[in-house]
C-alpha cells in the first residue's frame, strides 16, 4: 500500500503542478508558432455550409454558454478573495456561481450536445471532419458533463471551503507558486477529472480549430467600412507610385 | 478628387452564344480543387432562370449589398457591424451546398469491374463529398437553354413588373445568356461584412481579394455578396473568390475567361475613377439613379486637371495611356451601351454588360416589328425591356431601349454600307451617333480584335516589390509561402481523412439485378 500512495501522491503532484505549466507551454507556444508559420490553417473550421440543420440551434446555444462559462471560470477563479470578499461573502459568491454555471452549463451542454450529434451522425459532416474535430467535440461534452456533474458536489459544501481551495489552487498556479497542488488534495474526483480534462483542453488547442478563440474578431467594430491595399504594402515601399529619380550620373 | 484605376470588364450578351468555354477554363485553372468543386468562379446561366446558387437575385432571402437607411447612410443589407457579429456563429443567410449543387463524379471503374449482365453497365454519379452514391438534384447549369419547366424558371426576380404568364408560352419565350464572375466593386459588401478584415481591394488595378492567411472562416462574406461570388472552400475552412486572375493582369494579359472567349464578348480596360465620390454614388436616394451615379464617377482620362491629379495620386503614364484607349471606356461612358449588373445592390460594380438585341430578322420579315423613326421599336422585341432593365439599371428602361437603339442603328448603319453601297446618316442622327463613333463602335463590336478588345497595361511590379525578398519564392502559391496547407505530416494540418477525396470515391459495389427473362 505504501508504493501505491506513493504512485498517487507523485501523480497528484504532477497533474496539478507539472501539467499545468506543460499544457500552458504547448498552448502558447504552439498556437504561436502555428499562427507564425501556418496562418493558412488558421480558421474556425465550420461546417454550416454542408449542414445548416442544427447548427442554428446548436451552435448559438453551444457558443452563448461557453463563452459565459468560460469568463465565469476565468473571474471566478482568478479574482482574490480579498477583493470579492468587500462585495460579496463566499457563500454568496459559491451560490452565483452554482445558479450561473448550471444555467449556462444546461444551455452549453444543449447545443454541444446537438453539434455532436451532428457531426457525428450527418454523413456529409462525418466525411469530412478530421479526427481533432470530432476528438475535440467529445472532449468538450465530456468536460461539460463533468462540469456539471460537480453541481450536486458543490452544493455538498454550502460554506464554499471547496470552491476557495479550488480557486487558491489556479492562483498559485498562474502565479507561479510552489505547492499549488496541495489544495486540491482530497477534492471530490469530479473537480479533479475536471480540472485534468480543463488543462488538456488547453494542451490540445494549437492542434485543433479552437484556436479560433484568439481570432474573435472584437476590432471589426472599430474599422471602417472598405479596405484597401497597395501592392507591395508589407515592404513599406512607395509602391507604383514613383518611379526611381533619375541620378546625378544619369 | 482622388483618381484611381481600374481594370474594368466589358460582356457583350448580344455575342454570348453560350459555350462554357469561359466557366470550364476558368475551373480548370482556379477551381479544380477538393473543397471548391461545387465553386464557379465564372458561371453562366440562362436567363430567365433562378440561377446559380438557386435564387441568388432574391436578396430578400439572402440578404445580400447594401441598404440605404432613413438618414442617408448605408449598411449592408445582412445589418450592421453588431448584427454581422451577432450572427457569427451560425450565419442566418448563409447558402447551404444544395443551393449550390452537391458536387459529384460518376463510378467510372464499375464500367470495367461489372460482372457479366443482360444490360450495359452504368456509371452511377457518386458524391464528392460523402463518396456515396447520390440522386443528383441540382446542377451548375440546371436551366441551361431554358431547361426546366417555366412555373420553376418565372420565378426569376427580373420578371418583378411584367406579365410574365405570356413568356411561357412556346412562340413568346425568350432567352439569353448571362456569363457572371466577381463584379470587383467600387463599394464591396463582401470587404465590408468581413470580420476579419481579411477582404480587401487592390489599389493599383480595383481587384478584390481575400488574403487568405488572414481569413478565418466566419462566412459573412458569402451571405454579404449579393452576386453570391464569394464561395466557402469546406476543406480549408476559407473563402474564395474570383481573382481577376491578377497573375496575368499583372502581366498585361487578359483573364483567362476573357482569353478563351470564343465569342470574342469579353473586354477589358482601365476605368479612372474618384474614390472620394464612391459613398456619395452608393448612397443615391433612388436606386434608378445608382446607374448614372456611377457613371459620374468615372472620370475623362482626356481632361487635363484629370491627368493632373491622376499623376499627384500615383498612376504610372502606361496607365494613363491605357485609359485614354479603354475599349471599356468607350462602351460604358463614351456610347452608354453597356451597364452595371442590378446596380440597385450599391455596391458599384465594375464587370457591366451590353444588353443583348432580340433575334429580329425573321420577326421583322414577317411584319411583327413596329418602326420608329427608321428604328426597330424596341418596346415590340421579344426580350422584354423592362426585363432588361430590371437586371441592369434597376428597372429604369430609357437607358436601355436608348443602348439598343443605338446597336440596331449601328447594324442598320453598316448593312446600308455595304449592302445598298449607301451611308444612311439619318440613322445615326436619330441616335447621336456621329460616323467616327459608329465606325469604332463596328470595329469594336463586331470585329473585335485581340488588341482592340484587351487595353491592359502592366503592373510596374519593380517599383511594388523588391525582386531581393522575391529570390527562391514560389510565385502564385495558396496561404503560407510555398506550403499549400495540405501536407499530410503537418501537426496543423488543415486535412482530414478526407484527403485526395478526388481520386475513386468509396463505392460498395451493389449486386447487379439479372434481368429475368419473362
Amino acid at each position: 500500500m505504501g508504493a501505491w500512495n506513493l504512485f498517487t501522491d507523485y501523480l497528484h503532484d504532477f497533474l496539478f503542478g507539472i501539467y499545468p505549466y506543460l499544457c500552458a507551454g504547448v498552448f502558447f507556444v504552439g498556437s504561436l508558432i502555428r499562427f507564425d508559420r501556418d496562418q493558412y490553417t488558421w480558421r474556425s473550421g465550420s461546417s454550416q455550409m454542408l449542414r445548416a440543420r442544427q447548427l442554428r440551434w446548436g451552435s448559438n446555444l453551444f457558443h452563448i454558454g461557453i463563452l459565459a462559462i468560460f469568463f465565469g471560470h476565468l473571474f471566478g477563479l482568478l479574482t482574490p478573495k480579498w477583493i470579492y470578499e468587500a462585495f460579496i461573502t463566499v457563500q454568496q459568491k459559491q451560490m452565483v456561481a452554482i445558479v450561473l454555471g448550471g444555467v449556462f452549463g444546461t444551455i452549453c451542454f444543449i447545443g454541444l450536445t446537438l453539434l455532436l450529434h451532428r457531426r457525428l451522425y450527418d454523413p456529409r459532416i462525418r466525411r469530412t471532419s478530421a479526427g481533432v474535430d470530432i476528438a475535440i467535440l467529445i472532449l468538450l461534452w465530456v468536460q461539460l458533463s463533468l462540469g456539471l456533474i460537480t453541481l450536486p458536489f458543490s452544493l455538498g459544501h454550502r460554506d464554499g471551503s471547496m470552491m476557495v481551495q479550488l480557486s487558491m489552487w489556479a492562483q498559485h498556479i498562474v502565479t507561479f507558486q510552489a505547492g499549488a497542488a496541495d489544495f486540491v488534495r482530497g477534492a471530490d474526483w469530479p473537480f479533479q477529472l475536471h480540472i485534468v480534462m480543463g488543462m488538456t483542453l488547453f494542451l490540445l488547442t494549437p492542434f485543433s480549430r479552437l484556436v479560433h478563440i484568439f481570432s474573435a474578431p472584437v476590432w471589426y467594430l472599430f474599422r471602417s467600412w472598405q479596405i484597401v491595399r497597395r501592392r507591395g504594402g508589407a515592404t513599406r515601399r512607395p509602391g507604383p507610385v514613383a518611379a526611381p529619380r533619375p541620378t546625378a550620373a544619369e | 478628387m482622388k483618381v484611381r484605376a481600374q481594370i474594368a470588364m466589358v460582356l457583350n450578351l448580344d455575342k454570348c452564344i453560350g459555350c462554357h468555354t469561359c466557366s470550364v477554363t476558368c475551373k480548370q485553372v482556379w477551381t479544380s480543387r477538393e473543397g471548391v468543386e461545387y465553386a464557379w468562379f465564372n458561371n453562366v446561366e440562362t436567363k430567365p432562370g433562378i440561377g446559380y446558387p438557386k435564387d441568388w437575385e432574391n436578396q430578400k432571402r439572402w440578404k445580400g449589398g447594401w441598404k440605404r437607411k432613413a438618414n442617408g447612410k448605408i449598411i449592408p443589407r445582412q445589418g450592421g457591424k453588431w448584427r454581422i457579429l451577432a450572427n457569427i456563429f451560425a450565419n442566418p443567410a448563409m447558402p447551404e451546398i444544395d443551393d449550390y449543387y452537391e458536387p459529384f463524379t460518376f463510378d467510372y471503374t464499375h464500367l470495367q469491374t461489372a460482372p457479366e449482365s443482360e444490360a450495359m453497365p452504368v456509371a452511377r454519379p457518386v458524391s464528392l463529398i460523402t463518396g456515396e452514391r447520390m440522386d443528383i438534384q441540382w446542377g451548375p447549369n440546371w436551366e441551361e437553354i431554358l431547361g426546366t419547366e417555366f412555373r420553376k424558371r418565372s420565378q426569376d426576380y427580373n420578371f418583378e413588373g411584367i406579365q410574365k404568364e405570356i413568356y411561357g408560352q412556346f412562340e413568346n419565350t425568350f432567352m439569353f445568356y448571362l456569363p457572371r464572375l466577381c463584379e470587383h466593386c467600387l463599394n464591396p459588401s463582401c470587404v465590408a461584412s468581413c470580420p476579419s478584415g481579411s477582404i480587401y481591394k487592390r489599389e493599383e488595378d480595383g481587384i478584390v481579394l481575400i488574403d487568405q492567411d488572414k481569413c478565418r472562416g466566419w462566412r459573412m462574406c458569402v451571405s454579404g455578396c449579393p452576386y453570391k461570388k464569394i464561395y466557402y472552400n469546406w476543406q480549408s475552412g476559407k473563402a474564395e473568390k474570383c481573382i481577376f486572375c491578377y497573375p496575368r493582369i499583372e502581366a498585361g494579359e487578359p483573364t483567362v475567361c476573357s482569353e478563351t472567349c470564343v465569342g470574342r464578348i469579353r473586354y477589358l480596360g482601365v476605368l479612372l475613377y474618384d474614390a472620394d465620390r464612391i459613398a456619395e454614388a452608393a448612397s443615391v436616394a433612388n436606386e434608378q439613379h445608382l446607374y448614372r451615379a456611377q457613371l459620374d464617377i468615372f472620370l475623362d482620362p482626356n481632361d487635363p486637371a484629370v491627368i493632373a491629379q491622376a499623376r499627384a495620386d500615383g498612376i504610372p503614364e502606361a496607365w494613363l495611356d491605357a485609359a485614354r484607349r479603354s475599349p471599356t471606356y468607350k462602351m460604358c461612358i463614351d456610347w452608354k451601351i453597356a451597364f452595371p449588373l442590378h446596380p440597385e445592390y450599391r455596391t458599384l460594380p465594375m464587370v457591366w454588360y451590353v444588353p443583348p438585341l432580340s433575334p429580329v430578322q425573321s420577326a421583322i420579315e414577317a411584319g411583327h416589328v413596329g418602326w420608329k423613326d427608321g428604328l426597330p421599336d424596341i418596346g415590340s422585341l421579344r426580350i422584354p425591356v423592362r426585363y432588361l432593365a430590371n437586371l441592369l439599371t434597376a428597372g429604369a428602361e430609357a437607358p436601355v431601349v436608348h443602348a439598343l437603339q443605338r446597336m440596331f442603328a449601328m447594324r442598320i448603319h453598316m448593312r446600308d454600307r455595304t449592302v445598298e453601297g449607301r451611308r444612311n446618316t439619318a440613322v445615326l442622327d436619330a441616335v447621336g451617333l456621329s460616323q467616327a463613333q459608329v465606325d469604332d463602335m463596328y470595329r469594336t463590336l463586331a470585329i473585335a480584335n485581340y488588341e482592340d478588345r484587351y487595353v491592359i497595361p502592366s503592373t510596374h511590379r519593380e517599383y511594388a516589390e523588391n525582386a531581393f525578398d522575391l529570390k527562391s519564392a514560389c510565385g502564385f502559391s495558396f496561404g503560407q509561402g510555398c506550403y499549400d496547407g495540405r501536407s499530410v505530416g503537418n501537426l496543423f494540418s488543415a486535412l482530414g481523412p478526407s484527403a485526395g477525396r478526388m481520386a475513386p470515391p468509396r463505392v460498395e459495389e451493389a449486386v447487379e439485378p439479372q434481368e429475368t427473362r419473362r
